[in-house]
């Protein structure tokens, strides 16, 4: 443990990329199993412990010191389980049990995995009081998730190709397939052993992404365009020896699915690797002939472990396909999108048209011709184009040139900042993340202002300082955490879409809000009403 | 006969001290300004008269010509350098005592005496040992107005040993880079080069040139620095394996691209928060503060042990609290002015 504690406090203070691979592949290489497989699953967020949440490391801390000095402390910090690290020993006296061995990382696992909601208010402590406090902090990062040391999913697994010179695409093919502490992993890479079989798993591939289109143009004899559907990417994978088949549903970042969505297990007669667009079918997008509906509806589907009956009947889903990566056991990844979209058209005839049809092309005389059909898809309630080049191979993630996202162009409201709260990691005690207003009739007639969204991005650091010192001067009330500000400002917020919910007071919710333009110049009632916002839904 | 301590008044800008019409630390030009030390947001020029210890004094005569003649010969601003332990009676029967506060060289408390009660006011302090100026004295008072720049009880500045070890440490490992040590420019950077030479580091340290002339001054009020040198008077490789210190603008400023592969450190109270670390882009947190941390505050408080404490700036809401919860009576002032300076 007390290796992995310094790897974590080696990488939180690390800006380089080149150094912070250094410093994980040097861990993975001189630390033994298991120890260095749990790492690498922490460091890949590939870890969950049920039973210990940050609501529970905070109901521990408040036994411990008051919970108003707690909260304090835990708001100047920004992120419980540092706060925790820092606090634990606070005015304990003899906190610290006598530790003569170091607890190694699997014993932390095995003892964390073990706990259950009644017990882990007794074993987390004895685990807090056997360490110090940078070991307190990285375990519980470990326990609650999230590392924040910078370093993402991707490059733990480079650092991991890195430190035993395998290809890192061979590592993202076989990730899916495997389970922490990875045993088959450091076995094929550290030991030269043969790799893992997933062939007859049906395990996640590496989804192939796309850039945003920004001020290029492209020739469309190079790119194909097809539309930009607003549900969620998905891959559907079956495999397994005849009898014995399994299917599976990914979303983008490899979280399996399945569960949510029945109706599609069964609906995939060969054994594939597909990759698609989740919908709910629907007349929003596309008109009728869209056949799909808005990203709202599809939203009440999604995040649930059960499905009812009424909810499959409603809410239909399927999938409109994009690429086939492997077709019964034949890999087409290597074939150009041309060759891959001739066996997917092919493919359509075998698969019920119930769950499944097929992304069409737009067809354009030019690129200026592509534009204004880009531009006339708003009223079609569609996100915009992709741009996919006809001669690339389906590679994971995402290359340069390859393929483009080219979304329509946001929509703009003006709204009034109502209220602020803290940001956390970087931004932490920054007020950095803003809830703001639309005026609920005409402000000079005493309108109240009603909060339509939030948003935590759209603007620069110095920007950001900017706004923090407005925060702080210009409170009016405090809510806890939570900041309320004078109402004098006003942000032109970017969004793509507005939608109905009654989650919100003023009965709307944005899609991807962010900040578009801080109006430092603009008086506030001059920004927009919410019927103004309400007249842009399109669902 | 009027109500109790109502000879004092907290004011945005400053803490007034009525019967004398002086300002303890003004954060804008008054007629008599008392004043604890010589940071900027306690210290500031064109005061009429500036009272203040004589090492204070020399510092604000070398930021703002405080008590200099200026090119015709006239005094604009007056100097009363008053010792420590030194007592001066001000106008409206107030006297003043200025008491060491163990936060940088010159920092004082200023007790002030009036109708039978007494006030005490700490500007900034430490309880910590500092070779560069005297220890902290508790005074027992009426009322204790105190700092809380780290009020919250997450601070715990640890030995200055332990972050001197890491500091030396790293530079040994790296012989071929320097280690640039961002540090406030009055009493820090002192403090860091005056513990390096306690924990035996003999080499020579680089300065960056904003630093010269308070190393300088520091010097001359007898705190023994050892070998200094200018950055620009040397070239890229003499520095490697040499701590060399700056201001903490400079540490990710253009400048530091004339050193050696420059591992970057921040001597900061605040370098115990990682995530505040990253935020600077800091390589090498090393948590040393001129200021008391949580545990010092509130032993500070229980020490003197006033019928009232007054809590100027910094992390107030938690230090109230913990007087509340402590039986002791305490308000929060909300002054202006003070900052989150890079301490």
């Amino acid at each position: 443990m007390d290796e992995f504690a310094a790897l974590i406090d080696a990488l939180i203070y690390t800006r380089s990329r080149n150094e912070k691979l250094r410093l994980i592949a040097e861990y993975l290489r001189a630390t033994p199993d298991p120890d260095r497989g749990w790492a690498l699953a922490s460091l890949t967020n590939e870890l969950d412990f049920p039973a210990v949440k940050s609501s529970t490391i905070r109901n521990l801390l408040k036994e411990r010191i008051d919970p108003v000095l707690w909260t304090l402390s835990r708001d100047f910090v920004g992120d419980t389980a540092e706060t925790a690290s820092l606090l634990w020993e606070t005015g304990q006296v003899g906190a610290k049990t006598d530790v003569t061995t170091s607890l190694s990382l699997d014993e932390v696992v095995g003892r964390l995995s073990a706990m259950t909601r009644g017990t882990v208010a007794t074993e987390l402590p004895k685990l807090l009081d056997a360490l110090d406090v940078n070991g307190r902090y990285a375990l519980l990062k470990l326990a609650t998730g999230g590392m924040r040391v910078g370093v993402s999913s991707r490059l733990a697994k480079t650092a991991f190709a890195q430190a035993f010179e395998v290809s890192i695409d061979d590592v993202e093919e076989y990730w899916h397939g495997l389970e922490p502490p990875f045993p088959e992993l450091f076995a094929w890479a550290a030991e030269g052993e043969d790799p893992p079989d997933i062939e007859n798993l049906p395990t996640f591939r590496p989804f192939m992404l796309a850039h945003p289109l920004e001020e290029t143009e492209v020739s469309l004899k190079d790119y194909a365009a097809e539309w930009k559907w607003d549900g969620i990417r998905v891959q559907l994978v079956r495999a397994g020896h005849e009898g014995e088949e399994q299917t599976k549903l990914y979303s983008r970042s490899g979280d399996d699915i399945s569960a949510t969505f029945p109706e599609l297990l069964d609906a995939l007669p060969i054994n594939a690797v597909l990759d698609g667009e989740l919908l709910v079918r629907g007349a929003t997008q596309g008109g009728e002939e869209g056949g799909a509906a808005s990203f709202n509806a599809l939203q009440q589907r999604l995040g649930r472990k059960t499905v009812s009956k009424k909810m499959l009947r409603e809410a239909p889903a399927f999938v409109r396909l994009y690429d086939v990566l492997i077709l019964e056991g034949e890999d087409l990844r290597e074939l150009v999108w041309e060759k891959r979209r001739k066996r997917l058209e092919g493919l359509m005839s075998h698969l019920p048209d119930s769950h499944f049809d097929l992304s069409a092309l737009v067809e354009a005389r030019d690129f200026e011709h592509l534009t204004e059909i880009r531009e006339r898809s708003r009223d079609d309630a569609i996100e915009g184009l992709m741009l996919k080049r006809r001669d690339a191979p389906y590679v994971a993630g995402r290359r340069t040139g390859l393929w483009y996202k080219w979304k329509r162009d946001p929509l703009l409201v003006d709204c009034v900042l109502m209220y602020a709260q803290r940001g956390s990691g970087r931004r932490s005690s920054f007020f950095s993340d803003y809830t703001f207003g639309c005026w609920d009739g005409d402000p000079d007639e005493g309108a109240d202002l009603l909060p339509v969204g939030k948003a935590y991005s759209g603007f620069t650091d110095a920007e950001l300082k900017k706004l923090d010192r407005h925060v702080r001067s210009n409170t009016i009330n405090r809510f806890g955490p939570v900041r309320e500000t004078d109402k004098s400002l006003v942000f032109e917020v970017a969004f793509d879409s507005v939608h109905e919910s009654k989650r919100h007071k003023s009965g709307l919710a944005m899609r991807f809000p962010r900040i578009h333009r801080i109006r430092w110049d603009k008086p506030v009632h001059e920004a927009d009403r919410i019927e103004a916002l309400r007249a842009l839904i399109r669902d | 006969m009027s109500a109790p301590f109502s000879w004092i008044r907290p004011e945005p800008w400053g803490i007034h001290v009525v019967p004398a019409d002086a300002w303890i630390d003004p954060g804008r030009p008054v007629g008599r300004a008392l004043v604890t030390h010589g940071h900027a947001d306690h210290a500031r020029g064109g005061h009429g008269e500036t009272i203040a210890t004589p090492e204070t004094l020399a510092i604000m005569a070398l930021r703002y010509r405080t008590g200099v003649e200026d090119e015709n010969g006239e005094l604009p601003t007056r100097a009363t350098p008053v010792e420590y332990g030194e007592t001066i009676r001000l106008p409206g029967g107030v006297d003043a005592t200025y008491i060491p506060a163990g936060h940088v060289l010159g920092s004082a408390q200023i007790l002030l005496e009036h109708a039978g009660e007494r006030i005490v006011c700490t500007g900034d302090y430490k309880r910590r040992a500092d070779p560069t100026c005297p220890p902290f004295e508790v005074t027992p008072c009426d009322v204790f107005i105190t700092e809380a720049t780290f009020g919250l009880p997450l601070f715990t500045h640890p030995p200055i040993e332990e972050e001197m070890g890491k500091l030396l440490g790293r530079l040994e490992a790296h012989p071929d880079s320097c280690v640039l040590v961002g540090a406030y420019a009055l009493g820090k950077a002192q403090r860091v080069i005056a513990e390096l030479r306690a924990a035996g580091h003999t080499q020579p340290i680089y300065l960056h040139g904003a630093m010269e002339k308070m190393c300088r001054l520091y010097e001359e009020h007898g705190v023994e620095l050892g070998e200094l040198r200018l950055v620009s008077d040397h070239a890229k490789d003499a520095m490697r394996g040499h701590v060399v210190v700056c201001p903490p603008g400079a540490l990710n400023d253009r400048w530091s691209r004339r050193l050696p592969d420059p591992i970057t450190a921040m001597a900061s109270g605040w370098m115990r928060v990682r995530q505040r670390a990253r935020q600077r882009n800091v390589e090498l947190p090393l948590v040393i503060s001129d200021h008391a941390d949580w545990g010092e505050l509130t032993r500070t408080i229980e020490e003197v042990d006033a019928q009232e404490t007054w809590i100027t700036h910094g992390r107030e809401d938690a230090l109230l609290r913990w007087c509340q919860l402590h039986q002791r009576r305490a308000r929060a002032l909300a002054l202006v002015g003070y900052e989150d300076e890079d301490d």
